[in-house]
């Protein structure tokens, strides 16, 4: 196994719910030490929140899927003997990350400036909702309200639908990349110069960003919202073909390219004028017809003509024919996570390779407070 | 300002959106990144778009990714154009590229030969599917990785079909991994080589909702009614007001009906079914809902602390005091160049991080580079 590029970084994790946490665990993968410090009662109420009604022992199998890799120390912030072994420990931590909403760190003297007095070096990493100014900087951190508020649900779906999410936490899983690229980025600075520093991010600028590209073209040419397609929507931005089609045994998805060439390659007239402007502006009408035809033969005929043509396309698959599919097995993308109770769950592994190795990690998520015992031995040696 | 990655030289053979969105951030936090573009073609991003989204000479999509970045021609083919890459690569911190597997390698610039000249180098790659298996030469396209890694089952409702997401989330996850994977090395002092690719990235962004199919080989279930996420219980969602949309995070159903004043409701009364009948749940909130103004329902919610928000477009979210506050906004170029473009999401030592320059023209600094490295 190669050496992991974090080994030897300890990162304490004051995190609850997705976004936090997630930074966490790539840390974790990338080989840093992760203690989750929670409340002594219940812990992190991730713990607590089981989708789908699905559990892993005592915790929801969600809480198991984020933090996988770590370990748990125990503690209750507003016990001062408690806070006193809170505090030696971030004296030793490398990183520090925390959600709490904005002023509660300070009350309980862990903010930047306090831990920094502690430990000059450390980076230390803070997710909120939505910054710590303004209007919306008391709201919680909540990934479908992020989308309500920053336009995130115009995207997806087709022109007359209404408002559609994004059906994944994106707001959450965004702001952790983020979180966890700040941190890094802080970590190279600081090993070469020693200097420690504050990362801040929050769920509204990390959702901004996602959106970037449409925001860009919004921004610069009058306010223009995006508009979705009426036809096979796929992207607000991109003409035809580009779409998802179905077809008369599942369904195909057309990446863009030259449109004359695709409606060939399905029997189809080609556009008559120059099909760059026309792929855009007429998107809709050539997309109809796409999508009447490709009704009419299964998707292996359609995948034999576009390929025929060196078109982009993909079959549609769900979880089950992927996960059937050599080209996914191929990845050795899943992992069993196990500990000494007897719980197990079968997840997914680190995405990023380092040394052309693939990380794997087979430590499940801790129990609330497993690691107290040892931290206290090591505080205390 | 001190940004963090000031002094890392990135030298950047990507194209289109998964590797300059990665190295667009590496730029942000401090970093030179100088791009590497075919001399006749540039970027083909420069070129995909339709004519309506171009600003200036360019589309809006390359002139956001690019910018603040460096732009050198050169066709790599010529061996007098590759020799100045390899004098850029072997002072660089960081070298990435999303060719196709072993494109890097026919050039005379894959990993090993980089590595030998220049051993703290960190080599990112960008692929689509990997480099083994019957997918590792697919083409890695945003639409074709949702189609295949099942994403297209998550957004929108039962009866839909597959539904994209209307945003590039393959692209931009392997983009913001890549990147992460070239700070930790970088963090851990280099030398070594780092693979995203984007169908990992893209499972990794559905971890909760994948894991949860290995756990019972079910897939998930959008719903019927309002749906916002497959796994969570009524009333997450978004709901028409009589002038506009609600949403609607988690809240226990007694309260919410209590507060909307909802008597069909607040039948509902076991939580454990709240997850098995969100659409009936749904279903009859949705008709409550429709008749009274989105501020009436904010009225009596809010005071509650129930998790909801107005739906808003980016045109109502640009002039909200919420979205001023957050200093999102920054022009960037000089003059008739000028333009307007989000910054770096991320804060660093309590300031927001600006960066100036616009999106090279293609070869702008060709000469520059070639009078700094090509001796």
């Amino acid at each position: 196994m190669t050496k992991l590029p974090l080994e030897g970084v300890t990162v304490l994790e004051f995190c609850q719910y997705l976004a936090g946490p997630y930074a966490g665990l790539r840390l974790a993968d990338l080989g840093a030490r992760v203690i989750k410090v929670e409340r002594p009662r219940g812990g992190d109420a991730c713990r607590a929140l089981a989708t789908k009604d699905m559990w892993a022992g005592e915790d929801s199998v969600l809480f198991h899927t984020i933090n996988r890799n770590k370990e748990s120390f125990a503690a209750d912030l507003k016990d001062p003997e408690h806070l006193d072994i809170v505090r030696e420990l971030v004296a030793t931590a490398d990183v520090v990350t925390h959600n709490f909403r904005p002023g509660v760190m300070e009350r309980i003297g862990l903010d930047y400036e306090a831990v920094k007095a502690i430990n000059p070096e450390v980076v230390y990493g803070e997710v909120s909702g939505y910054g710590k100014e303004g209007p919306w900087a008391a709201l919680p951190g909540q990934d479908l309200l992020a989308q309500a508020r920053t336009g995130a649900m115009w995207h997806s779906g087709a022109a007359d639908d209404p408002p559609t999410p994004l059906g994944l936490a994106v707001a959450d899983m965004a702001c952790g990349l983020h979180l966890a690229q700040g941190i890094l980025a802080a970590l190279v600075r600081r090993r070469r110069t020693g200097q420690g520093g504050l990362v801040e991010v929050s769920l509204a600028e990390s959702l901004l960003d996602v959106q970037f590209e449409g925001l860009t073209v919004f921004l610069n040419h009058a306010g223009e919202l995006p508009a979705r397609s009426r036809v096979a929507p796929a992207h607000p931005y991109l003409g035809a073909p580009y779409g998802v089609y179905a077809t008369s045994d599942s369904a195909i998805a057309l990446s863009m390219g030259d449109v004359s060439r695709v409606l060939i390659a399905l029997g189809l007239d080609p556009v008559e004028e120059a099909p760059g402007a026309d792929a855009f502006v007429e998107r809709d009408e050539i997309k109809a017809q796409i999508e009447v035809q490709l009704a009419t033969r299964s998707t292996a005929e359609w995948m034999a003509r576009l390929n025929g043509v060196g078109h982009w396309a993909c079959e549609v698959l769900d979880y089950a024919r992927l996960a059937d599919h050599d080209g996914y097995r191929v990845l050795g993308m899943e992992q069993v996570v196990s500990r000494d109770d007897g719980i197990s769950v079968r997840t997914t592994r680190c995405p990023i390779r380092v040394g052309g190795e693939r990380l794997y990690s087979d430590r499940a998520a801790p129990r609330l407070g497993d690691a107290n015992e040892q931290i206290m031995a090591e505080l205390a040696s | 300002m001190n940004r963090p990655l000031e002094d890392i030289l990135v030298l950047d053979f990507t194209q289109f959106m998964s590797g300059p969105s990665a190295t667009l951030r590496l730029a942000d936090l401090g970093a030179r990144v100088i791009k590497v573009e075919h001399r006749e073609r540039g970027d083909l991003s420069r070129t995909a778009y339709a004519p309506a989204f171009d600003l200036g000479d360019a589309p809006a999509f390359f002139q956001a990714i690019n910018r603040g970045k460096e732009s050198v021609a050169a066709d790599l083919r010529d061996p007098h154009d590759v020799a100045l890459l390899l004098k850029i690569a072997a002072e660089a911190d960081v070298v990435v590229s999303n060719f196709r597997p072993g494109v890097m390698d026919r050039h005379g610039l894959g990993y090993e030969r980089l590595h030998a000249s220049n051993p703290a180098l960190v080599y990112g790659e960008i692929t689509g599917y990997g480099a083994e298996g019957p997918w590792a030469l697919e083409p890695g396209q945003d639409l074709l990785l949702q189609a295949a890694s099942g994403m297209m089952w998550l957004t929108g409702a039962d009866d839909d079909g597959p539904v994209p997401m209307g945003i590039a989330m393959a692209d931009y996850c392997a983009g913001a991994m890549l990147a992460q994977g070239v700070l930790a090395a970088l963090a851990g002092g280099g030398g070594t080589r780092v693979d995203v690719s984007m169908l990992e990235a893209v499972l990794d962004l559905q971890f909760e909702p994948f894991t949860l199919y290995l756990q019972d080989s079910e897939e998930p279930k959008r719903g019927g009614v309002n749906p916002a996420h497959p796994l969570v219980a009524a009333p997450y969602g978004v709901y028409r007001t009589s002038d506009g949309y609600l949403a609607l995070a988690m809240t226990p159903i007694d309260t919410l009906a209590a507060l909307v004043g909802c008597e069909e409701l607040s039948q509902f009364t076991d939580r454990g079914r709240w997850f098995h009948e969100r659409d009936e749940i749904k279903g009859v909130l949705a008709a409550h809902l429709a008749s009274e103004s989105t501020r009436h329902w904010l009225d009596r919610l809010e005071p509650a602390d129930v998790w909801c928000a107005e739906v808003l477009s980016w045109a109502d979210l640009v002039i909200h005091e919420g979205f001023l506050a957050l200093d999102m906004v920054q022009e960037v170029g000089e003059g008739a160049d000028s333009y307007r473009v989000t910054r770096c999401p991320i804060r660093i030592d309590g300031q927001v991080l600006r960066s100036p320059a616009r999106a090279p023209r293609l070869g702008e600094h060709t000469e520059s580079i070639r009078a700094e490295f090509g001796r």
